[in-house]
């Protein structure tokens, strides 16, 4: 049997109210949506999803890691790698970039589904576009991640793959070209139109590639940019779904490429066994994947919800805020100097620690540090650590500070003295908090972050957040 | 540890100090001819008589060829020292070795640092290529740490911790207002301090120091020698020095309450000096007043206070121009600025001028009889600092 093992989607923190958008350009709006933080890209998003649903997984061998996004932080260079350290994988592990289009998430997914591969296949996106627009309003931040191979007993399938299929056609929807903020669109109705025809005929070749009946399906997800399209099908393929359990327009929003992967993992945590469920992508064609839920599934929990952390939102973020982050609204920087780019030789010398967040560990005092050295600070032995993974360490705030004058691309500076349980301590800059938040005493765990950019250069590296609801 | 010291073995002879402001009309070199003149005017020699050159900057100039070039030396070794904040200090205890192991017979020590050069404000250090791991605070924030720490630690309310520190403040800005080479001249009062906004944790702009343009020097011999070149010579007693290991940003055990370099160099140069009541025996210190909290805690673990009771001693009045302790008589850091390869001997000037008796008799200390002047500098963050101390005295034994 194949198909999915484990599964996870990662919502930023941050959401704006739609309704501060509208307030804005003189409007209305309902919900809100997920907005990554100033420190987040693609590629830290897709981290986040892949440390959850690594995370709710037993211990398997990889093969391949795939990253698809329509946001990559870089081209030329894979931002797959970036993930692949952050992950610690080992280095006979591929890892490959499925980008630009928003086609590629669904298409990341299917290409390990049908391959023999066991795989880590991540997808995420930010969603921006020119003030006032729809996606700036109706898009959404977000990654998500699923483990695809074949069942063992150690590690069984909670969702089978059935079978699908995908129909490609070639025609002018929506399109941006690199470097642009804006995604431009022709007349609606000309995408709708072919969507509904071509999502007809993939729904009803996949449905018959996986043996399923329409009236057997309980979960029917679309990832759309055109909602009329889904509506249209789901009424014409006369499947009777029940309505999905969360409103992710309402919430989180049209996650780009990374809304097939949203979608599905929403539906995986709620699914029970014998669930079907078929997931519809229609971007420049459709493609339609099927899945069961097995027994498996009943033992299985994600590690973190996504209807957990759509509740642990902030929705307070002020539409300024958000359109400075995007760089839709540049602001003038402190009077600083900015950071200088990272060292691309320091930083491959320190990739365990850099992307890893690797310590050592004195063999004999114990003594952690961070960042990992060589010559012990307790008794002083040489070349006697041992490595120390410490991303999936919780710690507590030991003293903190507000830094308004060093330089952030969001001021001001939060940063703790962090301890942490089983030893180590390390001053770090805290995210995902306000200065009415941040205390002594608070929990706090690790999440991958962009620190700056320098020169092109994405500087990445570690950074504490506060421990919020839902967390195992 | 082996840290026998140089106990009277060598004087400083004569010293220099520029006034300490934005010198936007003087570059480094400038600065450097200013100071040296002056001190080479104080000795009574001229430039070659001096035999070697240590000069002190952290990032003004690199090699000792800006030196030489500026005061057009003629072959003379000139090394250029960086030691953080202790820079200029550093360029002084290199000095006094030279002229304690014979190697020369007088020595110059000369600090400068052109910080108004840079475009922005505050001191910003050369970038390192580095792997983008490494904290980008400000120094202002890692000092502010210390304030509710230790306000946790000794149940300190904060507000009457803020308003003591804030008394630093007020009290170096008075003494500073007594200094016509200090960059701020004006009495600050502790409600005026307290109202101005945060910059970092419980700190306002008023509970940092300064930043300003500056230089000064010294000219040091073999004590036997220093009655040739002036009848008032300081006489060293101690010189020490600690650069950290940054284990208390690793260590658990550190609780932002003190300074372990400072503690560790203070009690290397009381041994050195053979001091054993500091805060009876001293009859000034020159203290790194970087921000207000520094000097708070400085007061622990230099030994002038009991742990825990600094905050007690500093709202008694202690270490006031006319308290038992001076700290800081010429305004330390605060009125001053920090021109970074200087401020070490900018303190050791007022050492200087304080055990010659030739301090304005307006902030002229009453304890000049005891004979003995501490300076303290330091540079880095808690948990990861260098720290000098020094101890000059104005009689020899």
């Amino acid at each position: 049997m194949r198909g999915i093992i484990s599964s996870a989607a990662y919502i930023p923190y941050w959401r704006i109210e739609r309704s501060a958008i509208g307030a804005f350009h003189g409007g209305g709006g309902k919900g809100t949506r997920s907005v990554a933080s100033y420190d987040e890209d693609s590629t830290t998003l897709a981290v986040e999803a892949a440390r959850l649903a690594l995370a709710s997984a037993p211990a398997a061998p990889l093969s391949t890691l795939w990253f698809a996004t329509s946001s990559p932080t870089y081209l030329e260079k894979t931002n797959a790698t970036v993930i692949h350290a952050a992950l610690q994988l080992d280095d006979a592990v591929a890892a490959f970039d499925a980008g630009g289009a928003v086609r590629s998430g669904v298409g990341a997914l299917r290409a390990a589904l049908r391959s023999s591969d066991q795989a880590l296949v991540t997808s995420a996106d930010l969603r921006t576009g020119l003030a006032n627009s729809p996606d700036e309003r109706d898009g959404g931040d977000a990654g998500a991640a699923f483990l695809v191979g074949d069942a063992t007993d150690d590690a069984p399938v909670i969702a089978a793959y059935l079978g699908g299929a995908s129909v490609t056609h070639e025609f002018l929807d929506r399109w941006r070209t690199p470097g642009d903020a804006r995604t431009r669109q022709w007349e609606e109705r000309f995408g709708e139109n072919n969507y509904v025809e071509l999502g007809q005929r993939a729904i009803k070749e996949a449905l018959a590639d996986a043996g399923v009946e329409a009236q057997g399906v309980q979960h029917l997800l679309f990832a759309s940019a055109s909602s009329r399209a889904a509506n249209q099908l789901t009424k014409k393929t006369g499947a009777t779904a029940a309505a999905a359990a969360l409103d992710l327009a309402a919430t989180v929003g049209h996650a780009g490429a990374a809304h097939a992967g949203l979608s599905l993992a929403a539906a995986i945590e709620v699914a029970v066994p014998g669930d079907v469920i078929v997931l519809v992508g229609l971007t420049d064609g459709a493609d339609v994947l099927v899945f069961r839920a097995t027994d498996a599934i009943a033992s299985w929990s994600p590690t973190r919800s996504i209807a957990d952390q759509i509740a642990a939102g902030n929705a307070a973020l002020p539409y300024a805020k958000f359109l400075s982050w995007r760089g839709v609204l540049p602001l003038n920087p402190p009077n600083r100097p900015e950071p200088a780019r990272a060292s691309a030789s320091a930083a491959g010398r320190s990739i365990d620690w850099k992307f890893g967040f690797v310590a050592s560990r004195d063999r004999e005092s114990g003594a952690v540090h961070m960042p990992p050295a060589r010559v012990s600070f307790v008794g002083g032995r040489v070349d006697e650590m041992e490595p120390l993974p410490m991303a999936d360490a919780t710690g507590t705030v030991v003293t903190f500070t507000v830094d308004r004058m060093a330089y952030s691309p969001s001021p001001p500076v939060i940063f703790a003295v962090v301890d942490f349980e089983g030893g180590g301590r390390l001053p770090i800059e805290v995210c995902d908090v306000t200065v009415d938040d941040i205390a002594v005493g608070m929990r706090v765990e690790m999440t991958f972050r962009r620190l700056n950019s320098a020169d092109g250069i994405a500087n990445y590296f570690w950074k504490a957040r506060p421990i919020r609801g839902g967390n195992q | 540890m082996s840290s026998h010291g140089i106990k009277d073995r060598v004087a400083i002879i004569g010293m220099g100090c520029t006034q300490f402001k934005e010198h936007w009309d003087k570059g480094a070199d400038d600065l450097l001819i200013d100071a040296a003149e002056a001190t080479f005017a104080s000795a009574g020699i001229g430039k070659d008589v001096v035999d070697a050159y240590w000069f002190g900057t952290a990032q003004s100039a690199m090699s000792g060829i800006p030196l030489a070039a500026a005061l057009k030396l003629d072959n003379k070794p000139v090394s250029r020292v960086e030691n953080f904040c202790a820079t200029g200090s550093e360029a002084l205890r290199q000095a006094c070795y030279a002229v304690a192991s014979g190697a020369y017979d007088t020595a110059m020590a000369i600090g400068v640092e052109k910080v108004k050069d840079s475009g922005y404000q505050g001191l910003n250090a050369f970038p390192i290529p580095n792997d983008g791991t490494s904290r980008t605070l400000t120094a202002a924030a890692m000092f502010s740490l210390v304030l509710p720490a230790y306000a946790e630690k000794y149940g300190v309310d904060p507000d009457e911790l803020r308003r003591t520190v804030a008394r630093i403040a007020s009290k170096n800005h008075h003494n500073g207002a007594r200094n016509p080479r200090a960059q701020f001249r004006r009495e600050m009062d502790v409600d005026a301090i307290c109202a101005m906004p945060s910059v970092a944790g419980w700190l306002s702009v008023m509970d940092c120091a300064g930043v300003a343009d500056g230089s000064a020097a010294a000219i040091v011999c073999r004590a036997e020698d220093a009655h040739r070149y002036t009848d008032k010579p300081l006489y060293v007693k101690a010189l020490s020095f600690v650069a950290g290991n940054g284990s208390g940003l690793l260590d658990p055990s550190y609780d932002y309450t003190t300074f372990r370099e400072c503690k560790a160099a203070a009690d290397d140069a009381y041994a050195q000096a053979g001091i054993t009541d500091p805060r009876s025996e001293l009859a000034m210190a020159e203290v790194h007043d970087c921000f207000t909290p520094t000097e708070l805690v400085l007061m622990e673990d230099l030994g002038f206070s009991k742990r825990g009771e600094a905050h007690l001693d500093v709202n008694a009045g202690m270490f006031d121009l006319g308290g038992e302790l001076p700290v800081n008589p010429d305004g330390g850091l605060k009125s001053f600025g920090h021109p970074v390869g200087a401020s070490g001997l900018r303190m050791m000037f007022e050492a200087w001028l304080q055990l010659r008796g030739e301090a304005p008799e307006d902030r002229r200390i009453a304890t000049a009889d005891r004979g003995l002047a501490l300076t303290h500098n330091l540079g880095g963050y808690p948990g990861e600092m260098v720290s000098f101390v020094g101890i000059v005295g104005n009689r020899l034994g």
